[in-house]
C-alpha cells in the first residue's frame, strides 16, 4: 500500500454516508490501487461486484501511513450463524483483544470502546452504512471521532458447503498526536497478523465455544 | 503439587508447582494415577525442539481420576478413571470432524507461531514446546485437561491402569504406523527403531496381516525384545548395512512396507552420520534423519513408507530421488489417538493381549 510513497492518500469520505462511501472508506490503499489498476482490491476482497459510484471527499494525509488490512478465515459454521454471531457487535471484543466493549445504540448505531495504551479508553461511535443479511455488513465511525476507522465484512458460504468464508477489511485513517499510540497498540507492529489472530480467536469461538488458553496454568518453580 | 519440570537442555527436575485449576469451560482436572515417558520427550530433553521455556510441565501420556470438570463438561463426571490422548482436540472444526483429531484447529493457543513455520498449526500437545500450544502436561499429580469430552476414555472396569495408559499415545502411535503401510497379507514390513513405538508397531504390522516383521535397532536388549514379544526377526545395523541385509532377506526387492519409529534422533555410522551430527550441532540442519533414508533406499518399488517417527525441521539430502523412481507413497504425522483409542481398547486381541510388564 505504500504505493505513492511518502503521501499517502486515504480515502474518507462518506458526508453523505451510504454504501458507496463507506465502501470507499473501508479501503484508502485499495482505491489508490485501483487507480493504479484499473480495479479495486476491496471489492476483490471483498467479492463485490459493484464500484462506489462517487466518493464523496478525499482527505489527504500527507507524511502519516494509514493502515488498511484485510484477512480471511474458513469457519466450520453454517454462513447464518456467522453472520448473526458477527452482527451482533457486542460479541466483536470476544475476539478482538483490543476491543474493551461494543454498545449497541439502535438498530444501527454503536458505540465502541478500545484500550488505549497506559490503561487509558477510546471511544468512538459508529454506524452501520450497509448490511445484507448473510452476505455483507460494513461499517463506519461517525465523522468526529478521533481514531477514524472502517470496516467491513463478507460471508460467502465454503465450497463444497463447507462452512462458511469470511473476508474482513478493516481501514484506519492514521491520527496524529496522542493517537498514534492507540493506533499503535490496536493494530501492534503487525497489523494484518493482529487481524489474523482476531479471526482465529473468532473461530475458535464459533466452532468450539471457548478460545484456546494456557494463561493461568502450572509451572516449575524456582 | 509436584512437576517433572524442564529448564533446559539435559536439565529436567521434579519441582514444586501450584495446582492447575480449569481455565475454560470444557476443561477438567485430572489427578494423575499413572504417567509414561516417551521418545518425543527425549526430543525435548534434548533440546532439539524449540519454544521450551524454564519450568514446563512435561508428559503427554497419562491417565487418572477426574477431580473437578469446568461448566461445559457433561461426558466427564468427578470419579471418572480416565486415559488422555497426548493430542488435545476440539472434536468441532474440519479436521476433527474428519477424523483428523490431531491436525485440529482449534486446541492450540500459539497456532500462529507454528503458521509462520508451517504455514498451518495442528493440534495442542500436552507437555510439548509452547510451538504446540504448551499445555502442562500429566508427568505431575495433576493436570488440566481441555476439552475433556473430547479426549479423556473413561476405562471400563476390568482393564488395569497399565493397559489403559498406553492408549494414551504409542499403541495408537504404533498402530497407526501400521495402518499406514496398507499391509496386504504376505507383505513383509521392516521397522526401524525397537523402542516403544517400534514395538507396538511390530505386532500392530502382524495383526494387520504381515507375514514377516524385521526390526532393526542396535540394541541387544530391544532387539531381544522385539524377537521375543513380538516375533520378529531382527537385525543389528551396527553390525550389518540395513539396506543391503533388508535387500537380502526379501529376495532383492526390498520389504513391502518400511516404518521409520526413530525420528529426527536417529544414530548413525560412517561420514554421513559424522555429517548430520555436525551439522544438527551447529542448527544447520535440525534433524537427522539416518533412518528416513534408509527407509527410503530400502522399500520396494511402489511400496509404503510410514513415519511415526516426530521431525521438526529441515533434513539434507533425503533421496527424493530414489523415492520417486520406485514410485513410494509416504505417509506421516502425529497421531490420531482419538480415533483409535476406543477401538484398540474393545480390541481384545489388541489392548488385553499387549501387557508391558
Ligand atoms: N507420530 C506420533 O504421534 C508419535 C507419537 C509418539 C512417539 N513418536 C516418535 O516416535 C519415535 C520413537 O519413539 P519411542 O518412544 O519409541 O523412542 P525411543 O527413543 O524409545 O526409541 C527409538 C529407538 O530407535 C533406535 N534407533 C536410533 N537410530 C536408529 C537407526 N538409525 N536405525 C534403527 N534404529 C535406530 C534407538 O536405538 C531406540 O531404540 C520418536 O521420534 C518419537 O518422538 C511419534
Ligand atoms: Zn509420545
Ligand atoms: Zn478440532
Amino acid at each position: 500500500m505504500s504505493l505513492v510513497g511518502g503521501s499517502l492518500l486515504l480515502v474518507f469520505g462518506l458526508s453523505r454516508g451510504g454504501r458507496s462511501g463507506a465502501l470507499a472508506a473501508l479501503g484508502g490503499g485499495a482505491l489508490i490501487y485501483r487507480a493504479a489498476r484499473g480495479r479495486s482490491l476491496l471489492y476483490d476482497a471483498l467479492g463485490l461486484r459493484e464500484e462506489p459510484t462517487h466518493v464523496a471527499r478525499v482527505a489527504s494525509l500527507a507524511h502519516c501511513r494509514g493502515v488498511t488490512v484485510r484477512r480471511t478465515v474458513a469457519i466450520n459454521k453454517p454462513v447464518e450463524e456467522v453472520y448473526a454471531f458477527w452482527r451482533a457487535f457486542e460479541n466483536l471484543p470476544r475476539f478482538m483483544r483490543h476491543l474493551e466493549s461494543v454498545t449497541c445504540d439502535g438498530p444501527r448505531r454503536s458505540r465502541w470502546v478500545a484500550r488505549a495504551p497506559a490503561g487509558r479508553r477510546v471511544t468512538w461511535d459508529a454506524e452501520i452504512v450497509d448490511e445484507r443479511p448473510n452476505e455483507l455488513i460494513a461499517w463506519r465511525s461517525l465523522d468526529d471521532a478521533d481514531i477514524r476507522n472502517a470496516g467491513a465484512v463478507a460471508f460467502e458460504r465454503g465450497p463444497g458447503g463447507r462452512g462458511t468464508t469470511i473476508r474482513v477489511s478493516l481501514a484506519y485513517a492514521p491520527p496524529g498526536g496522542k493517537f498514534a499510540a492507540v493506533i499503535a497498540k490496536l493494530f501492534g507492529e503487525e497489523p494484518s497478523q493482529q487481524v489474523q489472530d482476531d479471526l482465529r480467536r473468532l473461530k475458535h469461538l464459533m466452532e468450539a465455544g471457548e478460545v484456546p488458553t494456557t494463561e493461568g496454568q502450572p509451572r516449575g518453580e524456582s | 503439587m509436584k512437576a517433572v519440570c524442564w529448564y533446559g537442555a539435559g536439565d529436567l527436575r521434579v519441582e514444586r508447582a501450584p495446582d492447575p485449576e480449569i481455565l475454560n469451560p470444557h476443561d477438567a482436572i485430572v489427578r494423575v494415577t499413572r504417567a509414561a515417558i516417551c521418545g518425543s520427550d527425549l526430543h525435548l530433553f534434548g533440546g532439539f525442539i524449540p519454544m521450551m521455556k524454564s519450568g514446563d510441565i512435561l508428559g503427554h501420556e497419562f491417565m487418572g481420576e477426574v477431580v473437578e470438570v469446568g461448566a461445559a463438561t457433561t461426558a466427564v463426571k468427578r470419579g471418572d478413571r480416565v486415559v488422555v490422548p497426548f493430542a488435545i482436540a476440539c472434536g468441532q472444526c474440519f479436521f476433527c470432524q474428519r477424523e483428523l483429531p490431531s491436525l485440529c484447529d482449534n486446541t492450540n493457543p500459539n497456532a500462529g507461531t507454528l503458521e509462520k513455520l508451517y504455514g498451518a498449526s495442528g493440534s495442542g500437545v500436552f507437555g510439548s514446546s509452547h510451538l504446540y500450544g504448551g499445555d502442562a502436561g500429566g508427568q505431575a499429580e495433576y493436570v488440566r485437561v481441555p476439552f475433556a469430552d473430547v479426549g479423556a476414555l473413561k476405562i471400563p472396569e476390568g482393564v488395569d491402569d497399565e493397559q489403559a495408559l498406553f492408549l494414551s499415545d504409542i499403541l495408537p502411535t504404533g498402530y497407526m504406523a501400521a495402518e499406514n503401510c496398507t499391509i496386504r497379507s504376505g507383505d513383509v514390513v521392516a521397522v526401524w527403531g525397537c523402542g516403544p513405538v517400534g514395538q507396538f508397531a511390530i505386532r500392530s504390522a502382524y495383526m494387520l496381516g504381515a507375514e514377516r516383521v524385521i526390526a532393526i535397532d542396535r540394541f541387544p536388549e530391544r532387539l531381544h525384545m522385539a524377537e521375543t514379544h513380538g516375533k520378529a526377526e531382527v537385525l543389528n545395523d551396527e553390525d550389518l548395512d540395513a539396506v543391503e541385509e533388508l535387500r537380502d532377506r526379501t529376495g532383492g526387492r526390498g520389504p513391502d512396507a518400511c516404518i521409520d519409529a526413530v525420528g529426527m534422533e536417529a544414530h548413525g555410522t560412517g561420514v554421513a552420520a559424522l555429517y548430520d551430527r555436525a551439522k544438527q550441532a551447529v542448527r544447520l540442519e535440525t534433524d537427522r534423519p539416518t533412518a528416513l533414508r534408509e527407509a527410503l533406499h530400502a522399500c520396494r518399488k511402489g511400496g509404503t513408507v510410514s513415519i511415526p517417527g516426530v521431525y521438526g525441521g529441515y533434513v539434507d539430502t533425503l533421496p527424493l530421488g530414489a523415492a520417486f523412481a520406485k514410485g513410494l507413497t509416504i505417509r506421516m504425522g502425529q497421531t490420531h489417538v482419538h480415533r483409535y483409542m476406543r477401538p484398540l481398547l474393545n480390541a481384545s486381541s489388541a489392548a488385553r493381549s499387549i501387557r508391558p510388564s
